[in-house]
């Protein structure tokens, strides 16, 4: 029994509810189906994350927890709700868990240790779900560390994470990041594999490795986030909320590691970043550059999160951290009412800072851009030089946009139309493009 | 958002004991823990409230607390990021109230629930007026 076999079972019942019911009681078609999806969501990642432990097996701790929700499906269709429906689903599948521990003649070491720590319990206990649940941020933060390990490359983690820590179906998970539903059916089986091949272990990682494997965990977060955010907002619901998925993840992140600047800097660049969503694309759809946003129509009570999880990062001592400096620069952005208002050195300061612990090219392109507004055209056009002759950026389409700007305010016109025709024949997007020819066409 | 209704206690400006504290302070931890949590707060009683009400003409009257039909007052809220009405409701059930306590969960609104009614030239109108209000985005 696979999670994409259980939605499957789950659509099927809710398609035949749906039909008997037609339009009129559609809302409440199925209350147990709705609760049972509902609660899949909130529960099942911690209740993976709980048996696989002892088990040392994520694919068993899956295949369990999903037996459980047809349990439940099956017990509480004929015997009505328990009264707590969160405790009924743990009970069972520690109990599934440990029936499973005992076929394994080999490992009875294991399961009773496991035994003493957590014995079965007794169906009708339905009130100590306070003791149940005293761990389960634990439990999520050990299965992050697990779907997020480096034996797995980025796009894994990423799927993965979505899967166990989300609780998506392959199908949502494929929608979400535009690829076909096999592929990410077949990452994600061969994400598994590795994890067992390699016998990763269902631990926080300890100081030393921390740190590293922290890094991963950013990384993957980060990556959920930005698959999410490079959609406009005419898009499929499910991308935006990618974002959301992202923020959530790394809040349960900073719950469970508050003393990890790097954690509060990415939530911070996160919520500064989404703060700006609504005015990232006009009525027409097509996407507003941040110097011609609407600055109202930012989410303040976001950019006050993001701010606050800032603070927080840099009482930490996070001051150096890549997250964090992003997050400074977004926060500058952030405090300017208009684009004018932008303190352009305090921002070029910054991005140099970031160049040092984060020497990429592109990172070198934002600085040129920061210092040209500190300090005017020329002193950008410097900075530009070394990088109109990196190979990395020899196709970079935004490289050829700030080499027209520049040159443009330095008054070589004929310079900056070869880089705004350059820039148009780089990009793909149509709009841009176009927006594009219509500067070079100006000059 | 969840917002939380006042009760006869509420008003009469009673603490909450501290076992009561304690339970709604676990409650708020798990919150946190399961990354949901993004502001909640306690409100006074409606005794040190103000109401203003615009008569028109720039015309207002303005009454001071208590007020006193207690189930259209609020005691408090919460502010959280989940991701269906299920969902709140399933986390709201957990909450330690006592029996009669009533709670009511209302969605914030966002860009996605205009649908296809939002227009282009109804979503630039939209924009132009939370311009001028100076409002958050959808």
């Amino acid at each position: 029994m696979t999670v994409s076999a259980w939605f499957a079972i789950a659509a099927a019942i809710r398609l035949s509810a749906d039909a008997a019911s037609g339009e009129i009681g559609r809302m409440e078609a199925d209350p147990l189906r709705r609760t049972l999806d509902t609660l899949w969501r909130m529960e099942s990642p911690a209740l993976v994350a709980r048996l696989a432990r002892p088990l040392g097996d994520l694919g068993q701790a899956e295949e369990l927890v999903q037996d459980t929700w047809l349990a439940a499906l099956e017990h509480w269709s004929a015997n009505g709700m328990p009264r707590n429906p969160a405790a009924w689903l743990t009970t069972t599948a520690r109990n599934r868990a440990i029936d499973a521990l005992r076929q394994r003649p080999r490992q009875r070491g294991k399961y009773e240790r496991w035994a003493l720590e957590a014995a079965p319990q007794a169906m009708t206990a339905p009130d100590d779900s306070q003791a149940l649940e005293d761990d389960i941020g634990d439990d999520l933060l050990r299965l992050m560390f697990v779907a997020c390990h480096p034996v797995l490359g980025p796009d894994a983690r990423a799927a993965l994470t979505l899967r166990l820590l989300g609780g998506l179906a392959t199908p949502e998970i494929a929608r979400a990041f535009l690829v076909p539903e096999p592929t990410i059916a077949q990452r994600i089986v061969r994400a598994k594999r590795t994890l067992a091949r390699r016998q990763v272990r269902f631990e926080v990682p300890r100081r030393a490795a921390l740190a590293a494997r922290l890094e991963s965990v950013l990384e993957v977060i980060y990556l959920i986030f930005n698959e999410g955010y490079s959609a406009s907002a005419g898009d499929d619901w499910m991308r935006p909320s990618l974002c959301e998925e992202a923020l959530r993840l790394c809040r349960i992140l900073a719950a469970q590691l508050p003393g990890q600047p790097a954690v509060h800097g990415l939530l911070a660049l996160m919520e500064l970043q989404a703060s700006r969503s609504a005015a990232r694309v006009d009525s027409g759809g097509a996407p507003v550059l941040l110097a011609d946003q609407d600055r109202k129509r930012w989410d303040h009570a976001q950019i006050t999160r993001g701010r606050a999880a800032l603070q927080r990062a840099l009482a930490l001592g996070g001051g150096r951290d890549r997250y964090v400096l992003q997050a400074s620069i977004a926060e500058c952005h952030a405090s300017a009412r208009r684009m004018e208002d932008t303190d352009w050195r305090r921002v070029a300061a910054l991005y140099s800072t970031l160049a040092q612990v984060n020497p990429t090219p592109v990172v070198e392109l934002n600085r040129a851009v920061a210092v040209a507004r500190a300090e005017g055209a020329g002193a950008g056009w410097a900075l530009l030089q070394p990088l109109l002759e990196d190979a990395r950026l020899q196709d970079y389409a935004p490289l050829a946009v700030v080499r027209g700007d520049l040159l443009q305010q330095l008054g070589r016109r004929r310079e900056a139309r070869e880089a705004f025709h350059e820039a148009a024949a780089l990009t793909a997007n149509t709009r841009e493009k176009a927006a594009l020819l219509a500067r070079a066409a100006q000059l | 958002m969840v917002l939380v209704k006042a009760d006869a206690r509420t008003e009469d400006g009673q603490l909450p004991s501290e076992a009561e504290l304690r339970a709604m302070g676990d409650y708020n931890e798990r919150l946190v823990e399961a990354g949901i949590m993004l502001a909640g707060e306690g409100l006074h009683p409606s005794a040190r409230g103000r109401r203003v009400r615009f008569d028109g003409d720039q015309r207002h009257t303005v009454t001071d607390g208590p007020f006193t039909e207690t189930r259209e007052l609020l005691a408090g809220y919460w502010l959280w990021q989940v991701r269906s009405l299920d969902e709140a409701t399933e986390w709201l059930k957990r909450a330690p109230f006592g029996p009669g306590a009533e709670l009511e969960i209302r969605p914030v609104m966002g860009i996605e629930d205009f649908g296809d009614a939002a227009t282009p030239e109804l979503r630039a109108q939209e924009e132009r007026l939370r311009a001028l209000a100076g409002t958050r985005g959808w």
